[in-house]
């Protein structure tokens, strides 16, 4: 078996597992910690606890006008490279096609040239937030490993994937056989590398962030604070 | 900023515990608190530090340490050791390390000097972390350490023995009876029957009775059955603060116990923060129900009595700017009321450039004002304030937390600034319309 077959196949397969089970593990592990409920009489007027809910999952979207100053750049920096990985990982034809022998579902492509300047803006953007990472005190401060790691797990697909652009979607598409195998096993392999991370480090956040949001939303809006 | 401007980190013990007891001891209390809000808030932060402006303590001295998240580091590494769902992976391969001794010292400063649980930080998280209130948490496993800063120990034995930091309650007839003198109005005490039972601040058995006289004035006004009860009397919940669960009951269970005691259907609070929080959102866990009592706020009382013109104000007619007590307005829901109650008092209101939800703390709340230790950053966060007061041109300064008070003229003393800060209760009892 050489290494695209590796990737494609059992290597995929595993960091699929791992990336499903860890994620139910670790989400189901976190939800089933003890409760308490909130005894106390809600204020005369407050929301139902699930609008509460709702209402801060949707309000931590763009920070507060008080805080925007401060969290301007950071903020805007995350929707970047955020945006710009979904549009890559969901738009992009090759990606498509990939998810279509997967799951069996296809949906319309991107245009290339979004592609194009959706990786470079999410590279620029993921470098920038690194080298805030390492420079600004208050983030040298509270960094740990799991920082460097996750954004390295996050860099690396992207990069590789760069690496395999070499012509036209349309193109590779239409041929039947790889001509880059190597490169497009690394950017494969990087990709599963970052699907077996994500259950262990912060890009859980990407399904803990509602529940966290909402768990505050909850709790203020049951005391009349619209937070 | 400069980093230099920070204080010098210190920290105090209490009991003769080994220092293997104590870390055993926070770090089991650590365990104990992982609930499931707590577990969602430390496994959802991405580490943005966008908690750091957003904390008065970090704004006024530039000094990182004082980043709100990392206030959490020992709660967070025992939760990831102890309580995670990948524990036995994170022990196993050794990939956090265990809190020692150390730590906890070197973090008692940053959990109880340079926070007032104020939830700034809170608002500002972008995945919700509720800050202010894993703080509040992981000060349960300091007090169970026997790591409080000494001055909060001192009013906690003193609270354990009195059930006030102020005085004990066989006094309390004595001191009210002398503050009626003082002030011309009659302070019921210890009646066997009331609807309401009117609670106090310790400053207020103090030097600062004019604010039970007001209290009282208003009470009489209405014709309430009320009454203050030397069984339960002091609402500003030490335990609340401190970290001491056991005294936090102890406290709550005197006010309710004794309001049901007297067949009291209300628990008015005094102009206080922390004893709205520990009473009115916290009180009904330690029953296990839903309290057979009402508990309610001097300033939602005020905004009721003027809202059904129980009571007429008369209009002072001039400007006015409003400090919001976090755990009454961000923590708490009240910032209309506070408002509606100045608008009552025909007062134009000129709002501070930070208010609201948003408003900046005193620097005194979470115990921070009786630390003593803590004064030099309360000052520092005085200073912002100050500049934000002044700005605004207003000429009466107002707030409805005693304690709040309290602070900030412990800060306008230091800076040799002579705005008096002034109570929502004063002005009202003050202007009472006849």
């Amino acid at each position: 078996m050489d290494l695209l077959s590796f990737a494609r196949g059992p290597a995929l397969t595993a960091a699929l597992v791992v990336f499903v089970l860890g994620t139910l593990w670790r989400l189901g592990g976190v939800l089933r910690r003890p409760r308490m409920r909130d005894l106390s009489p809600a204020r005369v007027g407050a929301p139902a606890k699930l609008v509460g809910a709702l209402y801060a999952v949707a309000r931590g979207m763009w920070p507060r006008r008080e805080f925007v100053r401060a969290a301007l750049v950071t903020t805007a920096n995350g929707y970047v490279f955020h945006i710009g990985l979904a549009l890559v990982f969901f738009g992009y034809a090759p990606h498509i096609a990939f998810m279509r022998r997967l799951t069996g579902l296809s949906w319309p492509a991107l245009p290339d040239t979004v592609m194009y300047l959706a990786a470079g803006a999410t590279i620029i953007a993921l470098l920038a937030a690194l080298g805030a990472r390492l420079t600004d005190p208050v983030l040298r401060t509270i960094s740990n490993a799991d920082d460097l790691f996750t954004w390295t797990v996050t860099f690396l697909p992207v990069i590789t994937g760069m690496a395999v652009v070499a012509e036209p979607s349309a193109a590779v598409l239409a041929r039947e056989r790889v001509i880059y195998p190597g490169p497009l096993a690394a950017h494969l392999l990087t990709l599963e590398l970052l699907l077996i991370w994500f259950p262990f480090g912060k890009l859980m956040h990407a399904f803990l962030f509602a529940f966290s949001r909402g768990a505050t939303g909850m709790r203020f809006s049951h005391r009349g604070v619209k937070i | 900023m400069s980093v230099s401007a920070s204080v010098t980190p210190a920290f105090d013990k209490q009991g003769k515990q080994s220092d293997e007891a104590r870390v055993d001891a926070a770090m089991r209390s650590f365990v104990s608190e992982s609930g499931v809000t707590a577990a969602l808030h430390m496994e959802s932060c991405v580490r943005c530090g966008l908690c750091a402006p957003a904390c008065h303590f970090y704004v006024t001295t530039g000094d990182a340490r004082y980043t709100p998240i990392h206030k959490l580091e020992p709660f967070r590494r025992t939760y990831l050791r102890e309580a995670s769902p990948l524990a036995p992976l994170v022990r196993a391969l050794g990939l956090v390390r265990k809190p020692d001794i150390a730590d906890l010292e070197q973090w008692q400063e940053l959990l109880y000097d340079s926070c007032t649980l104020c939830g700034r930080c809170t608002l500002a998280c972008p995945m919700g972390i509720d800050i202010a209130e894993l703080v509040k948490e992981a000060r349960h496993g300091m007090f169970k350490a026997g790591l409080v800063p000494d001055r909060l120990a001192l009013m906690d034995r003193t609270a354990r023995q009195w059930g006030s930091t102020a005085t004990p309650g066989e006094d309390l007839p004595d001191i009210l009876a002398e503050a009626a003198r003082e002030h011309g109005v009659a302070i019921p005490c210890d009646l066997a029957s009331a609807d309401i039972l009117v609670t106090a601040a310790p400053a207020e058995l103090g030097e600062h009775t004019k604010a039970l006289a007001d209290a009282a004035k208003i009470l009489n006004r209405i014709g309430a059955r009320w009454t203050m009860h030397q069984d339960g009397f002091d609402a500003s919940n030490v335990g609340f603060n401190n970290g001491d669960l056991e005294l936090q009951e102890r406290l709550t269970r005197a006010l309710v116990d004794t309001a049901v005691k007297i067949g009291a259907r209300t628990v008015l609070l005094p102009e206080c923060g922390h004893a709205y929080g520990a009473a009115r959102w916290e009180a009904a866990k330690w029953y296990g129900q839903a309290l057979p009592v009402r508990v309610i706020h001097m300033t939602e009382f005020l905004d009721e009595l003027i809202t059904t013109q129980q009571i007429r104000v008369n209009k002072i007619g001039e400007t006015a700017t409003f400090h919001d007590p976090c755990q009454i307005v961000r923590r708490g829901g009240l910032e209309a009321a506070a408002r509606r109650v100045l608008a009552a008092l025909g007062l134009d209101l000129l709002e501070l450039e930070d208010h609201g939800l948003t408003g900046y703390c005193c620097g005194g709340g979470g115990g921070v004002v009786s630390n003593q230790r803590a004064a030099p950053l309360r000052h520092k966060v005085f200073e912002l304030k100050k500049q934000q007061i002044e700005a605004t041109g207003a000429k009466h300064f107002v707030t409805s937390c005693g304690q709040c008070r309290i602070t900030l003229e412990m800060g306008a003393k230091h800076a040799h600034w002579n705005k008096p800060v002034e109570s929502l209760l004063g002005l009202v009892a003050d202007n009472l319309a006849d």
